[in-house]
């Protein structure tokens, strides 16, 4: 056997390089994979991982670069022309057609056929010798989508591998499986690795990576971070490429502030959902800042959601104000006080539509209940008020929000959650861009609310800002809340080396 | 067994409806009644194989009606004015269709239009054309005609199974084998199972959309020729309406009007659910033949119902 630096590359991409208006997704990224490996690629939001493996199978155009599979160049038309070149695609929600039987999801396009008819009981044979060569034995006949999410990739990743595919990407595969399922996945992955496929292996998991990736390549913001084998990479660099960020020799700490105490105005034990977030234990205090840390699917915007009520809970009791409450749904959170900016300001927060002042007072109009309107004056009033206590820029309140810039769209929103007066407010991201002046402003209208008395709750990934606010930081991560880090402990090289440690 | 439930489910309730009507009138059972149902049904059965199709693949096809309306007209106006001999005739307008529903199907896939707007217009169309062709009702006197609706089988016991019924089962044999034996057949499955997922698998979507409007136009004219026999003449509002009942049969049959899931056999047993509806109410005597209407609006809603509990349950199942 041929050692493993000595292998050729089986897929070679060189100064790939792809813009969309005002982003550049891909920087003349540099990509090879061997064949007979697993190669994993990480980056967190917004490197452009997603942007590359769709390049890669024809879902977009590349502005410039090449890319070589066996030494000949290729340029994919669509994902089925890449599957016909030799890459194929699992992805984590199945693309499979759960309608029909899996030997037909198997072999369709090519079933094995005489006279115009298909022979039906020999692609079920030939399905079923297939699926056992992955030590599967299921009956073909039956509807894929009678199947686990588990069964369906694997059958994803045998028609991939047997439609001649030499490179398979794995998207994400393991985000819905548990831990049997996973170790299922691994073992055929090795084996598929010992019959000298190259597969890159896209997932946010830690733990996964150094399981089974011979090779990480790590992306951030569109640019080639770095590609090294697993064995020569200690997690704490791994996670230092990701979040761009060296160990400074001094550790910064943030100003101290006496810490705060008092009952906690919120509190969660034992709180978790399967498959989301591991049961964890939470206490928020009146004018008390605690910051979310963790890799992006690390589990801090799920447990966001949990604790708002957007995902239900499955185990566990929350507490308000010592008191037993039932959270089963957004409403129920906002009716107990409770607040949320969501991280996807765009989609999931403003109505881009409506003006300031209808973006400000739409959650306490929906406390109230859609007949109970607010009157105008007050709608003005509150919506002025807020307009000069968080200083958003705009010429009058009727100006459509979605012509305000990020950081006073932010600054809006939440607006939108101090209407309503709440005891608790969860911030999601709440500086993802917004440019560097409004950063500081938002930074600042964080540490006030919290003078105020408020309970916050903050998730973000830069981990500097974090630790600057924050009197308690939960560290997260592979959806799990793994050590809780107070005092002294609060800054940026904690937070570090926390995310990276094994245990 | 899951999968055939809703298949099942129909012919069930054909094997009641049809004990029902025999313990009331014991005539159902004689031959006569039986191939009369065949008959009668023929041009709704043959259109609803092309509706099922196109149902399968996601789709709705409006245009059935007026196709079998103008190809009613068109058969009339080309034999009786014109003096085309019928056979060339049925071949023509057999072709028009064809073209016509190719058509249909570019435009759905091309411009990405909603089938439902797309056909809308196809029935306005094909319906206007009737018009300008006549607007009178023109008798079909050819010897042809007489000739193809004597051909028939005797059957024991003095029921006649005739050409028209003939062709409608072999139409629906056709069509299963269609559906469930080629690829043709799979790429229709697979379209109506998730079109973004059938593409990236490789399956020809444009290819496949545009032969299944084609295929249902195709065999609405064929619907129109036999429409024609019974009716012998040609006349620009026939078959109004028949669109709907077509549709109706389908999802009486089992196949989810969502797409992805059905059979042809299902939707043979829900045209004949609505002839037996209809054959009842004759035979009845006293009821409008209004309450075959609203028995089959009843059955459809039930069915829809069902539908709705089968797939949620699946859901769970899993």
């Amino acid at each position: 056997m041929q050692s493993f630096n000595e292998r050729p590359d089986l897929l070679e991409i060189n100064g790939l390089t792809k813009g969309f208006p005002g982003v550049q997704a891909l920087d003349h990224v540099h990509f090879t994979l061997r064949a007979g490996e697993i190669h994993g690629l990480l980056g967190e939001n917004g490197a452009g991982k997603s942007t590359l493996i769709k390049v890669l199978t024809g879902v977009f155009k590349r502005d410039a670069g090449s890319i070589r599979l066996d030494g000949q160049e290729i340029e994919a038309r669509d994902p089925a022309h890449a599957l016909s070149l030799g890459i194929g695609t699992v992805y984590q929600e199945v693309n499979l057609l759960p309608n029909l039987s899996v030997a037909e999801n198997l072999f369709i396009g090519r079933q094995p056929h005489r006279f115009g008819l298909v022979r039906t009981g020999e692609m079920r044979r030939r399905s079923a010798e297939l699926l056992s060569t992955y030590g599967l034995s299921i009956n073909v006949a039956d509807p894929l989508g009678s199947f686990s999410v588990a069964v369906q990739q694997i059958v994803a990743i045998a028609r991939a591998v047997d439609l001649s595919a030499k490179v398979l990407i794995l998207d994400e595969p393991t985000a819905s499986l548990d831990a049997n399922e996973v170790e299922t996945l691994f073992r055929i992955l090795n084996e598929l690795k010992a019959r000298g496929i190259g597969i890159v292996f896209v997932t946010h998991f830690l733990d996964q990576v150094y399981a089974v990736c011979d090779r990480i390549t790590v992306l951030r913001n569109g640019r080639l971070v770095g590609s090294r084998p697993t064995a020569e990479l200690p997690r704490i660099e791994l996670v230092s490429m990701m979040l761009g960020r060296e160990l400074a020799a001094e550790a910064l700490h943030r100003n101290q502030r006496p810490a705060v105490t008092g009952d906690p105005v919120v509190a969660f034990k034992d709180y978790g959902k399967r498959r989301l977030v591991e049961p964890f234990d939470l206490a928020v205090r009146p004018g008390e800042v605690v910051g979310l840390a963790g890799l992006l699917g690390s589990g801090r915007t799920e447990t966001a959601k949990l604790v708002f009520g957007i995902e239900r809970a499955e185990t566990g009791q929350a507490y308000v104000d010592g008191k037993p409450v039932r959270i089963a749904s957004a409403r129920d959170a906002s009716r107990l006080r409770f607040g949320f900016t969501p991280e996807d300001r765009k989609t999931e927060g403003i109505v881009a539509e409506l003006s300031i002042r209808e973006n400000i007072i739409l959650a306490l109009q929906a406390q109230r209940g859609w007949l109970h309107q607010l009157p105008r004056r007050k709608q003005d009033e509150i919506a002025n008020r807020f307009i000069k206590l968080l200083d958003i820029r705009t010429p009058d309140a009727e100006k459509p929000i979605g012509l305000l810039s990020g950081g006073n769209q932010q600054k809006a929103l939440l607006a939108r959650w101090l209407a309503t007066e709440p005891r608790f407010l969860i911030l999601d991201e709440p500086t993802r861009g917004i440019d560097v002046g409004a950063h500081a402003e938002i930074i600042r209208l964080i540490e006030r609310l919290c003078e105020d008395g408020l309970a916050l709750l903050v998730i973000s990934s830069e981990l500097e800002e974090i630790a600057s606010y924050s009197d308690r930081v939960i560290v997260l991560r592979d959806r799990k809340h793994v050590r809780e880090l107070s005092g002294a402990e609060v800054n940026a090289d904690t937070i570090m080396t926390t995310i990276a440690s094994h245990q | 067994m899951r999968r055939h439930l809703p298949v099942l489910i129909t012919l069930g309730v054909f094997i009641v409806g049809y004990l029902i009507c025999l313990a009331q009138f014991p005539s159902f059972a004689s031959t006569r009644v039986i191939g009369n149902l065949l008959t009668d049904n023929a041009f709704l059965g043959i259109v609803a194989v092309g509706m099922t199709f196109v149902i399968l693949s996601g789709g709705i096809d409006l245009s059935v009606g007026s196709v079998i309306a103008f190809t009613g007209v068109f058969l009339a106006v080309a034999i009786e004015r014109y003096g085309i001999n019928p056979y060339l005739a049925f071949v023509l307008v057999l072709g028009l269709a064809a073209l016509f529903g190719a058509g249909m199907g570019l435009l759905i896939h091309a411009f990405e239009i909603p089938a439902f707007i797309v056909t809308l217009a196809g029935m306005f169309l094909a319906r206007g054309l009737c018009f300008v062709l006549t607007t009178d009702s023109i008798p079909i006197n050819a010897e042809a005609y007489g000739q193809i609706t004597d051909i028939a089988f005797p059957l024991p016991g003095g029921g006649r199974l005739t050409f028209v019924a003939i062709a409608m089962l072999l139409v629906v044999a056709c069509g299963v084998v269609l559906a469930h034996f080629t690829r043709f057949g799979a790429n229709v499955y697979a379209l109506g199972g998730n079109r973004a997922s059938a593409q990236l698998m490789g399956v020809p979507v444009g290819k496949t959309t545009i032969r299944i409007y084609m295929l249902s136009s195709f065999l609405a004219a064929l619907a129109g020729i036999v429409f024609s026999f019974y009716t012998s003449a040609g006349y620009s509002l026939a078959a109004t309406g028949v669109e709907l009942d077509t549709i109706a049969a389908v999802v009486i049959g089992g196949t989810l009007l969502t797409g992805g899931s059905g059979t042809i056999i299902g939707t043979l047993v829900g045209v004949l659910i609505q002839g037996l509806i209809q054959t009842y109410i004759t035979f009845e005597g006293t009821l409008s033949s209004w309450w075959t209407k609203i028995a089959i609006g009843a059955l459809l809603f039930a069915f829809i119902v069902l539908q709705r509990g089968l797939s949620a349950a699946s859901v769970r199942a899993r």
